[in-house]
């Protein structure tokens, strides 16, 4: 569904993005992991046109991205980005119906139907209750709930999510991180997610792909991606990578590296795991 | 669920509209030539119908020569400002913003000092017709060297009109510093907005462009709203950012430009207007703008009419009021209105 071929991106002399080609395919799980700086961000910003690369092309359902009008991308393309805030704030329910805007064209006014769908996202995000609040009152967990609700409206194919997760506490991370599956495999939405946070995207997504500078290091199903070797490459750092005691799917533990190293602190427990596994 | 819907529009601007109608009738009967309430209504409801009478000669030719005139005039600025200063507070995401923060008015009054100095203040369009030429050219450069890449860029074009707006105020100062005390005298009232010169012709004038902006910037109300949250968040939404940035920058200058050339600089009302119509009827440009433009002409109306009667017959200048009273209501309003709330 999204085809990414050869893509090489620089915002001025140095490349950003240097020859990435991957594709997602309709219904899947995605994300995108990669230290700072690897791309992650830029990539986002490619799939929906916010940046156009200099080499290469993405191809939307065979049509190049670059070939579709702003209307036609926000029709089929949501992105939930960290926190868009409005110079003057507005009631969730007036945000929820900007995700009509692609469908308004010159109609000033939204009518019935887009309403309806409106509500229909609203209470599939569960925040019906909170439709006549502004949006500046709400918690941070609430707002983000908002702008899935206003990126439903859109009814699109495909949501990218950039660091959905960051600033979120664990309860509210979980109860994002469900939604977002919810919508991958009841709706059939093709998400895509850029993160921060391995561990979540190990036990969500079908497919992670990882970048390191600007290059795809590894994409494959997590276990095949996030190992002690792919991560120690990647990001530079020694890590221990074991399963999650209830899914099973792979998970980092970090490590006091340099303490490590010193001697001050002995890696009893390291040993003894590695001993356990082999 | 309460959304926002053509008939409430329509229902809030009736109401503001009836408001406005009658400080235009009051503003009729105020004066430091004293005309009864009554014959003042004669003689503008007899006109309407077309028939003479309903007071004393010189009472008609106040009413209806200087009178409306006037007040009609001020109506139309007002509402222009006030649309105007709200769409730049979207177009450059900034709440300080006002109608002439990118220098359009300081290249009008350029325009209108170098009509004056070249004696073309005596012909009764040269005046407006050299300020609104140089409010244009002012438009032109700053659209010039506000862009990046092609692309119009809100702080670039922030930057490149206050630029614009301190050279211009610098030429200002330099023809003040020259000028002959006549011209002087011109110029300072010109500089601090004034209604005194008001006639249909005036009206005629600026009555097209206004129209014309205000109508078009109507059909980008709710792409205003997007960009109120960046240009991402525009684009994610499916808006033409590009356009809009162009269409309504261009546009809300064409309604200052217009504005100015016919009574100057009137400060304030661009700036307190949108603000107060945000904080009582909520920030959604597809009401905003309409009630901005009404309690604009309302607003400014009232103002003159005080400015012309509170020390009458001294006239004193029409900003002084718009900020002595605007501004003191501002505050109130910021401290009452906590919660924003729409209809």
């Amino acid at each position: 569904m999204i085809d990414v071929r050869s893509v090489s991106f620089r915002y001025r002399k140095d490349w950003v993005l240097q020859d990435l080609s991957f594709e997602v395919k309709r219904g899947e799980f995605v994300g995108v992991i990669g230290p700072n700086g690897s791309g992650k961000t830029t990539l986002l910003k490619i799939l929906y046109r916010l940046l156009s690369p200099q080499q290469g092309e993405v191809l939307y359902s065979g049509e190049p991205l670059k070939r579709m009008s702003r209307t036609e991308i926000a029709k089929k393309i949501a992105v939930v980005t960290q926190e868009a805030y409005s110079l003057f704030p507005f009631r969730v329910i007036e945000v929820v119906l900007m995700g009509r805007s692609p469908y308004l064209g010159l109609q000033v006014f939204e009518g019935e139907r887009d309403l309806a769908i409106a509500e229909k996202a609203m209470a599939w995000t569960e925040i019906l209750p909170l439709a006549e609040r502004s949006i500046d009152e709400l918690s941070g967990g609430e707002r983000k709930r908002v702008f899935i609700a206003k990126a439903l409206a859109q009814e699109p194919e495909v949501i990218l999510l950039d660091e959905p997760t960051a600033n979120l506490d664990i309860h509210h991370q979980i109860d994002f991180l469900d939604l977002i599956l919810g919508l991958n495999r009841e709706k059939g939405l093709t998400i895509l997610m850029a993160t921060h946070d391995i561990n979540l995207a190990s036990e969500f997504c079908d497919r992670l792909i990882l970048l390191r500078q600007g290059g795809i290091f590894k994409t494959g199903h997590p276990t095949e991606v996030i190992t002690e070797e792919n991560m120690e490459q990647v990001y530079g750092c020694q890590v221990w990578v074991g399963k999650h005691p209830v899914s099973g799917m792979p998970r980092v533990s970090l490590l006091k590296t340099s303490l490590l190293k010193k001697g001050i602190l002995e890696d009893g427990t390291l040993e003894r795991d590695r001993e356990g596994k082999s | 669920m309460k959304i926002l819907t053509l008939r409430k529009v329509l229902f809030l601007s009736t109401a503001l509209g009836v408001v406005l109608g009658l400080v235009i009738l009051l503003s009729l009967t105020m004066g430091s030539v004293k005309v009864k309430f009554t014959s003042s209504m004669m003689i503008l409801f007899r006109s309407i119908l077309g028939l003479e009478g309903g007071g004393t000669e010189t009472e008609q030719a106040i009413i209806l020569s200087l009178r409306v005139p006037r007040a009609l005039l001020a109506g139309l600025v007002g509402a222009g400002l006030s649309v105007s200063g709200a769409t730049f507070q979207a177009l450059l995401r900034n709440p300080l913003a006002d109608p002439y923060i990118l220098g359009v008015s300081s290249g009008a009054a350029v325009g209108a000092i170098v009509a004056i100095w070249i004696g073309l203040g005596i012909l009764s369009f040269g005046l407006p017709l050299a300020s609104f030429v140089g409010a244009l050219l002012t438009i032109l450069v700053v659209f010039y060297f506000g862009r990046q890449n092609g692309k119009i860029h809100p702080n670039t074009l922030l930057l490149a009109g206050v630029i614009t707006s301190s050279f211009l105020s610098a030429l200002i100062m330099f023809f003040l510093s020259i000028s002959q005390r006549e011209e002087l005298h011109t110029i300072i009232f010109w500089l601090m907005g004034d209604f005194s010169f008001s006639d249909y012709r005036a009206i005629g004038i600026i009555f097209p462009y206004l129209l014309f902006g205000v109508f078009s910037l109507y059909f980008l109300a709710r792409q205003l709203n997007l960009i109120l949250s960046g240009e991402e968040y525009a684009l994610q939404s499916g808006v033409n950012v590009e356009r809009l940035r162009l269409l309504s920058y261009l546009l809300a200058s064409l309604i200052t430009a217009a504005s100015v050339s016919v009574c100057g600089l009137i400060g304030f009302v661009g700036l307190i207007v949108p603000h107060s119509v945000r904080l009582l009827f909520g920030p959604d440009h597809r009401l905003l703008l309409p009630a901005s433009a009404l309690v604009g002409a309302s607003f400014l109306i009232a103002s003159d009419t005080i400015a012309r009667t509170l020390l009458a017959p001294t006239e004193l200048p029409v900003g002084v009021i718009t900020a002595a009273f605007g501004g003191p209501f501002f505050i109130y309003l910021l401290k009452t209105r906590k919660v924003v709330k729409t209809l």
